[in-house]
Parts: structure tokens; sequence; C-alpha cells
């Protein structure tokens, strides 16, 4: 078989058109793409609320739009993008399409929960737009009682069930990947021979299990609260409000590592690949997605230094959040090791994967400002924590996110993108970006506070440079959709392997049949096992070695 | 305050100095690592490219010593700005003993402020030079934050319950203190400005008009209206304790523990009496909760509080 005829090939895209053999697929991938359609459009919708609260931040005053409408865009940008884009997008989008491939399954353990996680998702997502849409919601994404639970007038306890049922998706999602990963690895596929994607999806998995329960269930009391105005939050119904807090930082810290740790396990493979080696110091990097997932369910406090929390329990979360930094530190030595006596190749995936790699740094040392306690005091619920976070979530998650895309995309379509597009889009968001978030810094600094429709003057000329930046960014986003989508049609056949890429999902056709694999696959050497100074080969979409490669994968046995 | 664009915010309270000390060691440290990573990244990845003529021979698959040095340097340079950030934070969150005791009411959306004398403003706070201020907070709604960049210092403010945040203003001239924890439609309006004034220049601030009586005044009234002496009094009559030096000692409960009678213990006692029964005693204090606003609150625990002149401030360690 050669890639030429992949057209006539059966595979999971053509397997059938119906709409039906869509919306109730038990396919993995297939769901992937449900979910990459999904997570897009929840990405844009996000996108458009910033690009209206960055119009109205022009000018000092408010002018553009009103209060409650500011309050609304920023509400619905933080709850879109953190439980409808960020969570889902590389876990549900990436990690459905290839936690089976990756370890050499059909499918994943339980197929039908898959499809129930998908579904749970756009009808959560349904719900929550639909209460943005009839009352709107103006909480801020963090659902602050007793504000949320009893002072805002706007329809909350609506758009917290979406995210309720979102959060079930979530756990569904970890759920299948911890069981698929621990009994469905292919012959030969010890844990010590897994991709650090699985070992970096594995702990997040860990996380959506064992958190997500408990913000549902205080997002719940914040409903019963709302309805039937139990006294748990506010205290002149005899609640505690600090108590919200604690249950809700509980789950999202964490979420960040939901958000992280497999943007991590995406570079780790982009970075392997085009540097043509094994990567640097493997076991590290596994244990330290292990070491981020359990220490981050104790640092929660460093939110709440200056909430009336106890000093000495700051002191504690303090103390923790120093620790959790040394993990990530690791990965991104380990990661710039990787590149010595390497074949490094920039291509796309690999221009994103250093955007990543600079911009998650910036946001992992400004992480160290805020998790010492004096510093925080001054930086918090500034403009200095918005720039921190969108830094690790923006900068980090969602650069990994699209170098994942650009890196597997010639598996999960078989057609190659425009290289030059490529690498210029990378450029321009990492470009753009940092002028958006930078100067948000010095705001922070400055004491400009967070969630402010109207400001002084003194913060403009900041305000006005992130403004333009938002511009930039907002076009680089957008030219990847331009030629993700010309390639689909125009776009050259990738064969099973363009980029020379060592790892079970490559060896399969692309893009890759019902059931994955011709036979079950058996593993006998370690992950990222390129021959020392082996050169790939130099451009993409080349005969050579991906034709061989689509003949080995097409005989039995690989 | 300037309406001009800078760099940096002004540096006018005690800690502001030490602040910028320890945000600049990080800076600097950070822009080393930083620096020196993207460095590294940036010569290995044009070394190492595709097909360059470099000895590729015997790629290292891993180190120990090397990592047990990239996890162990960070680790110390991370505990020693623990141990000088912790040893900041505890000074900024310890109020000095005798500092001057100003009350802070937040509300949707404005900010309410009494002095000592009784005098009250709205969104303005005027302060002494040179002075230990401590403002005790609390909200009549949801939760606000009392913000003021110049000195560095931030307080939530809580509804249920009192919050202390202390400052020593170094510079004279006005600054702009924010509300910083989202408290709906119009939070970006609840912002005002701190005037820092000369001592004499405040003592004839606070002698002009529209002056009120002392907070512990009409605490000493609002105690006498809602009879609180019936109960509280020396002799068999008296059902309930003396109030007379109470603040600041330590409170033997029942069924045991002990707590400092602190503002929130008095607010707790006030609002909340069957939470903790004093030993000895019986529950029967009615909860005045819904009858006294936060305003009487503070002005009734002023009262306590000048009722035992020799009770000491407890240090706010919360
Ligand atoms: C019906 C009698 C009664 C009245 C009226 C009453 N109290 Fe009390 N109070 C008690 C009793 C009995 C206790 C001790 C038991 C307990 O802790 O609830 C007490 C305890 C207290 C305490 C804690 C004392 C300690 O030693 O720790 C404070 C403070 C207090 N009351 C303040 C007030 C104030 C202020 C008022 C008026 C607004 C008031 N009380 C009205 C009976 C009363
Ligand atoms: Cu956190
Ligand atoms: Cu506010």
């Amino acid at each position: 078989m050669t890639p030429a005829a992949a057209t006539d090939r059966r595979h999971y895209l053509n397997a059938s058109y119906t709409a039906a053999s869509w919306l109730f697929t038990v396919d993995h991938k297939r769901i992937g793409i449900l979910y990459l359609l999904s997570v897009t459009f929840f990405f844009l919708l996000g996108g458009a609320a910033a690009v209206a609260f960055r119009l109205e931040l022009l000018t000092p005053a408010g002018d553009l739009v009103t209060a409650e409408t500011y309050n609304n865009l920023f509400t619905v940008h933080g709850v879109v993008m953190v439980f409808f884009f960020l969570i889902p997008a590389i876990p549900a989008v990436l990690g459905n399409f290839l936690v089976p491939l990756m370890i050499g399954a059909k499918d994943l353990a339980f197929p039908k929960l898959n499809l129930t996680s998908w579904w749970l998702f756009m009808i959560g997502g349904a719900i929550t737009l639909g209460a943005v849409i009839t009352g709107g919601v103006d909480t801020g994404w963090t659902f602050y009682t007793p504000y949320s639970s009893t002072y805002a007038n706007t329809s909350v306890s609506t758009a917290i069930i979406g995210v309720f049922l979102t959060g079930f998706a979530s756990i569904l999602t970890g759920l299948n990947f911890i069981v698929t990963i621990h009994t469905m690895r292919a012959p030969g596929m010890t844990w010590f021979r897994l991709p650090l994607f699985i070992w970096a999806h594995y702990a997040a998995s860990l996380i959506m299990v064992l958190g997500t329960p408990v913000v549902a269930t205080v997002l719940v009391l914040v409903v019963l609260e709302r309805s039937l105005g139990l006294g748990i939050f506010n205290p002149n119904l005899g609640g505690d409000p600090l108590l919200f807090q604690h249950l809700f930082w509980f789950y999202s810290h964490p979420a960040v590592y939901i958000m992280i740790l497999p943007a991590m396990g995406v570079v780790t493979e982009i970075i392997a690949a085009f540097s043509g080696r094994r990567i640097f110091g493997y076991k590290f990097i596994a244990f330290s997605s292990l070491a981020i997932a359990g220490l981050g369910f104790l640092v929660w406090g460093h939110h709440m230094f200056v909430s009336g929390q106890s000093m000495y329990a700051g002191i504690i979360f303090s103390f923790l959040s120093f620790l959790v930094a040394i993990p990530s530190a690791v990965k991104v030595f380990n990661w710039t090791a990787t590149l010595y006596k390497g074949q490094v190749r920039m291509l796309t995936p690999m221009v994103y994967a250093m955007g990543f790699m600079g911009l998650f740094t910036i946001g992992g040392l400004t992480g160290l400002f805020l998790a010492a306690m004096a510093l925080d005091v001054h930086f918090h619920d500034t403009y200095f924590v918005v720039a921190h976070f969108h830094y690790i979530m923006v900068g980090g998650a969602v650069m990994a996110y699209l170098g994942g895309i650009h890196y597997w995309w010639p598996k999960i379509t078989g057609k190659l993108y425009h290289e030059w597009w490529g690498r210029i889009s990378a450029v321009v968001i990492f470009l753009g970006f940092n002028l958006t978030f930078f100067p948000q810094f010095l705001l922070g600094y400055l004491g400009m506070p967070r969630r402010y429709y109207a400001y002084p003057e003194e913060f403009q000329v900041l305000n006005v440079m992130s403004s333009a930046g938002a511009s930039i960014l907002g076009i680089g986003y957008l030219i990847p959709l331009v030629y993700l989508v010309w390639s689909l049609k125009y776009g050259p056949d990738a064969g099973p392997n363009p980029w020379g890429a060592k790892g079970l999902e490559w060896e399969t056709y692309s893009p890759p049949p019902t059931l994955n694999f011709d036979t079950t696959p058996v593993v006998e050497c370690e992950a990222y096992d390129y021959a020392a100074g082996e050169m790939a080969p130099e451009l993409p979409g080349t005969q050579g070695h991906g034709s061989s490669t689509s003949e080995e994968a097409g005989s039995s046995e690989p | 305050m300037s309406p001009e664009f800078a760099l940096m915010p002004e540096q006018a309270s005690s800690v502001s100095a030490e602040y910028d000390a320890l945000l600049f060691t990080e800076i600097g440290i950070s822009v080393f690592f930083g620096v020196g990573i993207c460095l590294a990244i940036m010569f290995l990845a044009w070394r190492y490219r595709a097909g360059s003529e470099v000895d590729r021979s015997d790629p290292p698959e891993g180190d120990m010593r090397l990592e047990l040095l990239w996890s162990g340097i960070p680790l110390v340079i991370a505990l020693g700005l623990f141990v000088w950030s912790a040893k900041l934070f505890i000074t900024m969150r310890t109020a000095p003993k005798n500092a001057m005791e100003l009350h802070v009411i937040g509300k949707q959306w404005m900010w309410k402020i009494q002095h000592p004398g009784g005098k009250r403003e709205i969104n303005e706070l005027h302060v002494p030079v040179g002075k230990d201020i401590k403002l005790v907070m609390s909200s009549e709604d949801v939760i606000h934050d009392f913000f003021i960049p110049a000195f560095r210092v931030k307080m939530d403010v809580l509804p249920g319950r009192y919050s202390m945040l202390w400052f020593k203003p170094i510079r004279e001239g006005t600054y702009r203190f924010f509300c910083a924890e989202y408290c709906g439609t119009s939070h970006s309006k609840m912002i005002g400005r701190v005037v820092v004034q000369s001592p004499a220049d405040y003592a004839s601030w606070l002698s002009g008009g529209g002056n009120n009586e002392p907070p512990e005044v009409a605490g000493k009234a609002l105690f006498e209206s809602f009879r609180c002496g019936t109960c509280h009094r020396e002799g068999l009559t008296g059902r309930g304790p003396v109030l007379d030096g109470l603040f600041g000692k330590q409170v033997r409960l029942a069924g045991g523990g002990m707590v400092v009678a602190d503002e929130n213990y008095l607010r707790e006692s006030i609002l909340d009496p069957g939470g903790k029964i004093v030993e000895g005693y019986q529950k029967l204090m009615p909860t005045y909760r819904g009858q006294i606003g936060e305003e009487g609150l503070m002005q009734l625990i002023a009262y306590l509080k000048s009722i035992a002149p020799d009770g000491k401030q407890p240090e706010e360690k919360r």
C-alpha cells in the first residue's frame, strides 16, 4: 500500500458519512474530532468576549458598553475558556485521539462512556450559554460567595448547572484514561516504555477524577443557597464565605495542572521528535508529572493569603507552593538538555514548542512572585495575577495545544498543511501574546485591580498596548484556522509518518483505520528509540521515509 | 497620585521599600534563570540544527548528578525567598500595639470610614504621617477588599467578621485606594484616596466641621438602650459575666477550650451568643442579629474595649 492509495482505503473518517455515525460514534478518534470542533467553537466565543472587553479597556472611562455588560463579558470569557476550552482542549481532543493509538489499543476502555462524556459536555455548554443569553452571568468564573449565592441578579444557578454537567464530562474522560492506560497497553508496552504524553495524561486524569467532584459539590451548594436559602456561605444565614473559597480552589488550583500537564506531555513528544533523539531524563519527566499532580492538591490556600485565612495557614501554603515549582523547572531543564547532540528541525510544531518553553518559563517564574506571601499581598487580584495565569494557561497550554494540533494534524487528517504559514502563525501568536500580557504585569505592579470596567487615567498607556497586542494575537489565532481548513482539501497526502517520528501512532496509516492497527502491535523497544545521529527527512511530504513506513504498517507485523 | 504614566508605584509606607527590595531580588533571579534558559535553548537549537557538522557521538540519556543539581539549586533559592517573604509577611500582618484604630465599613459600592474621635468620611481616608494606623474592617454585604498600592497593603473585607489591615505612612501626599475584590456592578467605582497629612494638619482636619460623637460614646448609649446591663453586672442579679476588662483577656469556655476576647469574639458573642458559652454561665443571652447594624456593632465593641483600659491589644494573627 502506498500513500497515493490512501484515498480509497477505509479509515475512520470515510467509514461512514451519516450524521448519526458521527453524533453517536464510539470511535475515540471521531469523538476526538467532535471535541475538536466543539472546543474550537468555545474558543472563538471566549475570544470574541475578550475582544469586546479589550476594546472597552482602550479608554479609562467606561464608554463602549455598560458596566453590567462588561461584567458579563469577563465572566463569559473566563467560564467558557476555563471550563469549556482549556480543561477539555488537550485531553479530550488530542488525548482522546492519541491515548489508544500511542499504547497500541483499539479504543479506550469504555467507548460509550466516552461518547457520554461528549454529550454531557455539549449539554452543559448549551445550558451555560443559555444562561448567558437569557439572564447573563456576572460573578466572574470564580463564583465567589456571598456575591454569587445571594447578591447577583443574573442567571447564576443555570450557568452553574451547565458547568456542573461539564465537570462530569471531565470525570468520565479521566476515568477512561486511567483504566485504559492500566489495562489496554499492547504487549511489551511496559510503564517505562510509555510515551511521556501518556504519563502526563495519566497524572492529569488523576486530578480530574479526584478534584472535579469537589468543585461540582461546592457549585451545587451555591445553587442550594441561592434557591432554598440554606445558610452555607452567607454569614447572615449563619454560613462562612471562606468555606466556598477553600473548596473552590481545592479543585481550581489543581485544574491548572489539568491544563498544563497534558500540555507538557505534548511538548515532550514534539521536542523528542524534532530533536531526533531520546528524551533526556525520561523518568524524571515522568515522575515530575506525578509530583505536580500530588503536590498540586496541597497549595490551594495561595489564592487566599489576604482573604482572612489564618497567617500560619498562609505560611504553609506558601512553602508548598514554592515546592511545586521544582518539578516544573526539572521538566524545562530536561527538555533543554534533549536538544544537546540532537538533529534539531525547526518545523511548525517545534516553533510552537519553543514558544511554549519561553512563555511557560515566564509564567512559572512569576508564579514564584505570587507564592511569596508578602509579594502576593500587593499583587493579589491585580493585573499581575491576570498576566501570570495567562502566561501559563494561554502561553503554556494553548501554545502546546496548537503545537500538538500541528504535530498530529497529518495523522488526524492524512494531510499536510502549509509549512511556512505554520511557522508564521506561531511567531505572530508569540509576539501578539507578549504584547498583550507583558504590560499587564506592570499594570498589576502599579496597582490596577482586575475586573475593573473603568480605571484611572495613569493606567491607559499600558492598557492600550495590551489591547493592541490582543488584536495581533487574535489574527495569529485565525491564521491556522484558515490554512488548516485549506489543507483538508488541497494539502498533499501526509503518509503515515511525515516527521520521521517514533511512537506507535506513527506506525499505522494516516488517517488510521477505525480499529487503529491492522494487527495488535508488539512493542520491543523503548520510547523515543531514535538511532543516535540519525537524520530524519528534511521536509515532510516527500515519499522516502513515509512510504517505507507505510509498507511496514500495511504488512501484518510491525 | 499623579495621573502620569509611571513604571513603579510610589513608596509611601514603612513596608514599601522592603517590599520592592524583595520584588527586585526575585526579578533579578528570574531574569537570570529565564534569560539563561532561553540562551541555552537557542544555542543548542542552532548548534545541533539538523545536518550541522558537529560531534553527536554518545548522546546522554540522562544524568543523575545534573538532575540533582538542577532541582537542588532552585530548591535552595526558593527556600531563601520563602523565608524572606514569610518574615515580611508576618510584619505586614502583625499590627503594632497602640496603633491608631480606624473603622472601615465596605458596602456596595462605597467605603465608610470612622476616626477614633468619631469623625466620619466616605471614600476618603485622612491619616497622619509617621503613625501606625490600624483599620478594623467589615462589610455590610459581599466581600470587598481594601487595597492601597502605594503602601503595598491589601486585605479582604468580609461580611460577618472583622479583618485588620495596618500600615505606617511615611510620606505626605494623596494616594489611591481601590476595592480589589470583585463585588458587583460598580466594583470599579469603589475607589477613593488616602490623604496623608502632617500630624498638625490632620488634627486641624479632625477638628473641622461635621464631628460626630466618638464610637465608644455611641456604643455606651447602645449598651444602655439595649439593656445589656440587666444581665451584665456585678452581684447575684447579674446573670451574665461582667464585661469590664474583658477585651484582650483569655476566656475559658464551657466544655473546655480558651479563646482570646478580640473583636471577632465580641462580635460573635453579640450576634451568635449560643456559639461559644462562657464557662459557668447559662445559654441565656438573646441574639442581636438583625437588630444592631455593622456600625452599631463597631460602636458597641469600641465601648467594650474602652472599659478594658489595660486590656492588651491581642496580636493580629489570623
Ligand atoms: C438575658 C441576659 C443577657 C443580656 C440581655 C445580654 N447578655 Fe451578654 N451574655 C449573657 C450570658 C448569660 C453570657 C455568658 C454565656 C454566653 O457566653 O453566651 C453572655 C456573654 C456575653 C459576652 C461574652 C462575655 C465573656 O466573658 O466572654 C459578651 C461580649 C456579651 N455577652 C455582650 C452583650 C451585649 C453587648 C449585650 C447587649 C447588646 C448583651 N450581652 C446582652 C447574658 C446576656
Ligand atoms: Cu493556584
Ligand atoms: Cu469591589
